[in-house]
C-alpha cells in the first residue's frame, strides 16, 4: 500500500515537472502578451525534434544541446511575435477582440509550424536512447534519464521564477502583465517586453521538448497533446499565474500517475479532459489565479 | 437573381460534368453550412465558439450508429431493388436524428456554459471537441470493442448512396441553414442577440433574457452542425473519432465566416466557397508537383500526405493573413464597394 503510494507520487512528480515547464511557457505567453497560443505544443516539438536531430546527425549531448535549439526557438518566437501579433494587437479595438484573433492566428500557426517540421523531417516516430540506466528505488525501477529531466525542469522553473520576479526586465515584463499603457507610460517598451515574453515562452517549450525526447517516441505531431495538457494546468492554476503553473503541473501528474497505475492508462486523457471541463465551469479563475 | 441560382444548383448534377465537381461543390454547401451556422450565433453574439466540430462530428457519430444498429436487422434482410430507396429515407432521418441530438446536447452545454465569459468560452468549447473525440475512442474500444466504423451497403459493399443524392441533402440543408438565419435575424431573437454583442449588461438591464437567447441559439446553431455531419457520414463511408472529430471543422468555419464577412448573409458563404476551393486546388494539384520534386511515384500516398502537408501550409499563411485584415470581412467591404 505504501509502496504503491510512494510509487504514484514519484511518478506523479517525475510528469508533473515537465507539466509544470510547458505550462509556465503558455502562462507567460497568455499571462503577458495576451496570446493564447494554441500553437505552444508545436514549439515543444521543434525542441524534441531538433534535440533528435543535432545528437545524432552531430552526436551532440541532449542536454547540451540546448546552448542551440533554445537560442533558436527563442529568435523564432520573437520574431513570430514581432511580425504576427505585433500587428494584431495594435490593430485590435479591445483586449478581448485581440484575444479572439490572436488564437485564431495561433491555429495557422499551429498548422504552419507542424506542415513545416513534417516537411523536413517526415511523419515517421523518431527515438534515441541517453542515459536510459535504471535505478531502483523502494521496489521500482526508474530510469536515470527521467530523473534527469525532473531535475533540470525544476531548476528551470525556480531560476525562471527568480527571473521574473527580480531582475528589472522581469519586473518590466510584470509591469507589462498588470497594465500595458501604463507600463508603456513609464517607459517600458512594451511591444519588445511582449515580444521578448513570446520567445521565452517558445524557449521553455523547446527545454520541454528537449526534456521530452530524451524519454518519450517523438513524431512530428506529438504537439496537439501538449498544448491540450498545457492548457489543463493553466487552467488548473489560474490563467496567468506562474506559481499556479507549477502547482498545477504537479496536481496534473499526480491525478495522471494514479489514474496509470490504478486505473486504465487509456482512460488518462478522458479523465484529464473531463477535469479541465468541470474545472472551468466551477472555478475558471483556477486555483491562485484573481478573480 | 437567387432563384435562378438556386435552379443552376439544383440541376447542377445533370450538366453532364464530372463527379469530381458535384463533390466540390457538395463540399462547398458543408463548409458554407457551418460558416453560416457558426456566424449565427457567434457573429452576432461575439461569443467566439469553436464547438462546430464538437456538433459536426456528433451529427457523423449519429448517422453511423444508427445504421451499425439498423444494418443486420433491417438493411441485410431487404430485397436488392428495395434497399436504395430504404437507405435514402433512412438517411434523411438521420439527418433529422444528427439535428435533434445535436440540438439537445447543444441545449444541455450552453446551459452549463454560456455563463463563460470571453477567452474561457472558447477554451471550453476547444477543449470539448477534443474531450468527446477521446470518449468515443474510448468507449469504442472497451465497451463495442471497435476502432472505427465502416458505413457499407450489406451484400455489395457499395458506398450507402450516390454523391448526387448527398448533394441534394446537403443544398437541402444549406437552404434551411439560410432560411433560418435570414428570419432570425429579423426576428426578436435576433436583435436581442445583437444587443448582447453589443453591449450584454446594457441588453440585461433594459429586459433581455440573455442566458435564455443565447442557449436558444446556440442550440440551434447545432441543428445543422449536426445535420451536416449526419449527411457527411454518408460520404466519408470509414468513421473513426479523428476523422469525425476533426478540429478544422472548427476553425476552417470561423475563418470562412470572418475572411466573407459576417454583415450579410452571403459573406460566410462567400467565404466558405473560397476556401474550400484553395484547399481542393492544393490538395489535388500539389502532390503532383511534390511527386516531380522528390521523383517519388512509386508512393503515391506518400506524395499525396506531403501535398496535404503544403495545403495546410498555404491555408494556415492565408488565415493568418485574412484575420490580419480583420472583421469587416473582405469580401462583404468588396461586394459592397462594387453595387
Amino acid at each position: 500500500m505504501i509502496d504503491t503510494t510512494l510509487r504514484i507520487v514519484i511518478y506523479g512528480l517525475l510528469t508533473g515537472g515537465i507539466y509544470a515547464l510547458i505550462a509556465m511557457g503558455l502562462s507567460l505567453q497568455y499571462g503577458v502578451a495576451r496570446v493564447l497560443n494554441i500553437a505552444h505544443g508545436e514549439f515543444i516539438m521543434l525542441g524534441a525534434m531538433l534535440t533528435w536531430a543535432l545528437h545524432t546527425g552531430f552526436k551532440m549531448n541532449p542536454l547540451l544541446s540546448l546552448a542551440v535549439s533554445g537560442p533558436l526557438l527563442f529568435v523564432i518566437g520573437f520574431l513570430i511575435h514581432r511580425t504576427l501579433f505585433k500587428s494584431l494587437r495594435t490593430r485590435a479595438p479591445s483586449v478581448a477582440a485581440f484575444e479572439g484573433n490572436s488564437l485564431l492566428a495561433a491555429f495557422g500557426l499551429l498548422f504552419a509550424i507542424q506542415s513545416i517540421a513534417t516537411l523536413i523531417w517526415t511523419a515517421n516516430t523518431r527515438t534515441y536512447t541517453y542515459l536510459n540506466i535504471g535505478v531502483e528505488f523502494a521496489g521500482t525501477v526508474y530510469t536515470v534519464n527521467r530523473l534527469v529531466a525532473l531535475a533540470v525542469a525544476v531548476a528551470a522553473s525556480v531560476v525562471f521564477y527568480l527571473f521574473v520576479t527580480r531582475s528589472r526586465l522581469g519586473k518590466a515584463i510584470r509591469a507589462a502583465a498588470q497594465d500595458p499603457a501604463t507600463a508603456g507610460l513609464m517607459g517600458v517598451n512594451i511591444d519588445m517586453v511582449l515580444a521578448i515574453c513570446f520567445g521565452l515562452g517558445a524557449f521553455l517549450a523547446g527545454l520541454a521538448g528537449l526534456l521530452i525526447s530524451m524519454y518519450n517516441a517523438l513524431s512530428t505531431t506529438i504537439g496537439l497533446n501538449y498544448t491540450v495538457i498545457a492548457l489543463i494546468v493553466i487552467v488548473l492554476g489560474g490563467l496567468g499565474s506562474i506559481p499556479g503553473s507549477l502547482i498545477g503541473g504537479f496536481i496534473l501528474g499526480i491525478i495522471g500517475s494514479i489514474i496509470i497505475i490504478r486505473g486504465d492508462p487509456s482512460l488518462s486523457v478522458v479523465v484529464y479532459y473531463g477535469i479541465f471541463l468541470i474545472l472551468i465551469l466551477v472555478r475558471p479563475a483556477g486555483i491562485l489565479g484573481k478573480k | 437573381m437567387l432563384l435562378l441560382l438556386l435552379i443552376f444548383l439544383a440541376t447542377f448534377p445533370f450538366y453532364g460534368l464530372p463527379s469530381y465537381y458535384t463533390v466540390l461543390v457538395m463540399t462547398f454547401f458543408m463548409f458554407g453550412i457551418l460558416a453560416v451556422s457558426w456566424a449565427m450565433f457567434s457573429g452576432a453574439t461575439g461569443y467566439m465558439s469553436l464547438a462546430p466540430a464538437a456538433f459536426f462530428g456528433i451529427g457523423i457519430y449519429t448517422t453511423t450508429i444508427l445504421y451499425s444498429l439498423l444494418k443486420v436487422r433491417v438493411f441485410s434482410v431487404l430485397p436488392v431493388d428495395a434497399l436504395q430507396p430504404a437507405v435514402n429515407a433512412f438517411l434523411i432521418g438521420a439527418v433529422v436524428a444528427g439535428g435533434l441530438v445535436s440540438f439537445v446536447l447543444a441545449l444541455l452545454l450552453g446551459l452549463v456554459t454560456l455563463r463563460l465569459k470571453g477567452i474561457y468560452f472558447a477554451i471550453f468549447t476547444f477543449g470539448l471537441v477534443v474531450f468527446i473525440s477521446e470518449l468515443i475512442l474510448f468507449l469504442e474500444i472497451h465497451i463495442t470493442g471497435t476502432r472505427g466504423r465502416t458505413l457499407i451497403l450489406p451484400g455489395t459493399g457499395a458506398p450507402l448512396c450516390s454523391n448526387t443524392t448527398i448533394y441534394y441533402i446537403m443544398l437541402g440543408i444549406l437552404v434551411a441553414t439560410l432560411l433560418a438565419i435570414y428570419f432570425i435575424r429579423r426576428s426578436k431573437l435576433g436583435l436581442a442577440m445583437q444587443s448582447i454583442g453589443g453591449n450584454e449588461e446594457g441588453a440585461e438591464h433594459m429586459g433581455v433574457n440573455t442566458t435564455r437567447v443565447k442557449v436558444i441559439t446556440f442550440a440551434i446553431s447545432a441543428i445543422f452542425m449536426g445535420a451536416a455531419g449526419a449527411i457527411m457520414a454518408a460520404k466519408l463511408i470509414y468513421i473513426d473519432p479523428i476523422i469525425a472529430f476533426n478540429l478544422n471543422y472548427s476553425f476552417l468555419p470561423v475563418l470562412m465566416a470572418i475572411f466573407g464577412g459576417m454583415g450579410q448573409l452571403y459573406g460566410p458563404v462567400i467565404g466558405a466557397v473560397i476556401f474550400a476551393y484553395i484547399q481542393r486546388i492544393l490538395m489535388t494539384e500539389f502532390p503532383k508537383y511534390y511527386m516531380l520534386i522528390f521523383g517519388n511515384t512509386r508512393y503515391p500516398v506518400h506524395a499525396r500526405w506531403i501535398g496535404r502537408a503544403g495545403a495546410k501550409v498555404a491555408e494556415s499563411k492565408a488565415a493568418i493573413k485574412i484575420v490580419e485584415r480583420r472583421r469587416s470581412g473582405a469580401t462583404c467591404q468588396y461586394l459592397k464597394g462594387k453595387v
